[in-house]
């Protein structure tokens, strides 16, 4: 019975950096995302926020407004319910604890400092530094308020309480171009880095080293020995 | 290369939206937008391919993105709060004239002639004697100040009155169990409301604009103006209305737009 218990209680302490839930996860939202950007681009053309700023065509996805319009509002779906799923896994498993908890103010400030002058060590992936635990838990809160504004743009009528909060419809349709702003921010920082240190994609891929699994932090309860 | 870059608006085009173009060089089109677009960001495996698909009017990639368009026509429908009031705002915030929105170009108005003018009526209907405008202008009125709001994503605020369409579809003994009512317009113009807006307290038969008889651009001698909807469903210059259980599809409906569009 002893021995029953702990191995599976020694399975149960290592697992993949990367999970495969995580990575399904993950490329889903990305493929979400390029199209949730490309067709947004679309629709903002139609009606632009700066004269300014128009999106080449060929940037876009769609050849007219009304395609763009339903590419937005299908892989609208495939980010909710794909985000819902990764937000639910990750404080259910506590994979965001884990690898995201805490930050310190003061380890971002010297980790960017150490990134920029390109002495951020990177020999282990499967510990995040503080700059990257900062820009994941806010990509994490960009696209929930990202989500929010959207259901604003959608449903300005049906939700008048929550366009009310953002100020109006003009509002919330400004705080959902910022929201796509910064996601590209984080986009073009993400590609970079992973290019940078290429092993981190193929273990977004494969599902990297076996990493142990921090179990006196882990809140899943169903394999607890009886003591 | 002229023809590659579509009009920045088919809500205002430059020549009218001939769509014919689009599909002839489809091919061409799509070539281009995959090369250029292979050629200008990072490699982003298959995702790329996205814009390989052909989402014009026709093949499985536009079947897919319809179906899910009809998917959240019905979301939306069950989204709908029949009673939830619009904010409505003050005259002194109202824009004169209003915005004008079309398939085409303010100056290519057909201007409707109101003496001759009249509203047919058919399908589920008691009474279908044709209206004119002045038995129309008789009727009681209510008037809404609400926000227009553009699927493109401008918006205005306009201060309208007419009949409301729930008083409208009691007077004629219209069934407002069916589903939907559909009108048609003098510029050919096809659009269609789901009997649950229809019925909504700020939709109305709106026959004057801050409080002045609506001049020919915004829809004279009537047309619809409901809170919940985007400002392309609600009809301008409308002949003839008719209440259905058929789902008709609409002039924008039918170049992929959403159908129930509201908002």
């Amino acid at each position: 019975m002893t021995d029953n218990v702990t191995v599976k209680s020694t399975r149960r302490h290592l697992r993949q950096l990367h999970p495969a839930a995580v990575r399904t996860m993950h490329w889903i939202n990305a493929g979400a995302i390029i199209a949730l950007i490309g067709s947004g681009w679309k629709i903002y053309n139609d009606e632009v926020l700066f004269g300014w700023l128009h999106f080449p065509d060929w940037m876009t996805f769609g050849v007219w407004a009304q395609h763009g319009l339903q590419i937005h509002f299908t892989a609208m779906w495939v980010l909710m319910v794909n985000g819902l799923c990764y937000l639910a896994y990750g404080f259910y498993t506590g994979r965001f604890r884990r690898k995201l908890l805490p930050i310190w103010p003061g380890q971002v400030i010297s980790d960017i400092k150490a990134a920029l002058t390109f002495k951020l060590a990177h020999d282990d992936i499967t510990r995040y530094n503080a700059v990257q635990k900062t820009l994941y838990a806010g990509i994490i809160l960009v696209i929930v308020v990202q989500v929010v504004t959207g259901w604003i743009i959608w449903k300005p009528i049906q939700l008048s309480e929550l366009t009310a909060l953002v100020g109006g419809f003009q509002n919330g349709r400004l705080i959902h171009f910022l929201g796509m702003v910064a996601i590209c921010l984080f986009l073009i920082i993400h590609v970079a880095l992973a290019l940078l240190v290429p092993k981190t994609i193929g273990a977004m891929i494969t599902g990297g080293p076996a990493v142990p699994d921090a179990s006196d932090s882990d809140p899943a309860p169903l394999l607890h020995p009886a003591e | 290369m002229s023809n590659r870059s579509p009009s920045r608006s088919i809500f205002r085009p430059v020549n009218g939206v001939d769509q014919g173009i689009m599909e002839d060089n489809r091919k061409l089109i799509a070539d281009i937008n995959r090369r250029k677009l292979l050629r200008g960001t990072l490699s982003l495996g298959a995702l790329t391919m996205l814009t390989g698909c052909s989402v014009s009017d026709t093949g499985p990639m536009q079947s897919v993105l319809r179906a899910i368009s009809a998917f959240n026509d019905g979301v939306q429908e069950l989204l709908f709060r029949p009673n939830h009031l619009a904010p409505t705002y003050s005259p002194e915030q109202v824009a004169k004239p209003p915005r004008f929105n079309a398939s085409y170009e303010i100056e290519e108005v057909k201007p409707v002639n109101g003496q001759r003018w009249k509203l047919e009526l058919s399908g589920l209907i008691d009474n279908k004697a044709p209206w004119t405008a002045e038995q129309i202008y008789k009727l009681p009125e209510t008037e809404i100040i609400v926000r227009h709001i553009c699927v493109e994503g401008w918006d205005y605020i306009g201060q309208w009155s007419g009949v409301s369409m729930a008083d409208f579809l009691k007077r004629i003994g219209a069934d407002t169990k069916a589903k939907y009512v559909s009108f048609k317009c003098a510029d050919d113009y096809t659009e269609t409301l789901d009997m649950a807006t229809a019925l909504h307290p700020q939709t109305i038969l709106a026959t004057k604009y801050a409080r002045e008889p609506i001049t020919d651009p915004f829809g004279f001698p009537l047309r619809l103006r409901t809170s919940t909807k985007l400002g392309f469903k609600n009809a301008k210059w409308i002949t003839a209305m008719e209440v259905t259980n058929t789902y008709i599809p609409t002039f924008w409906s039918k170049q992929g737009f959403n159908w129930f569009s509201g908002i």
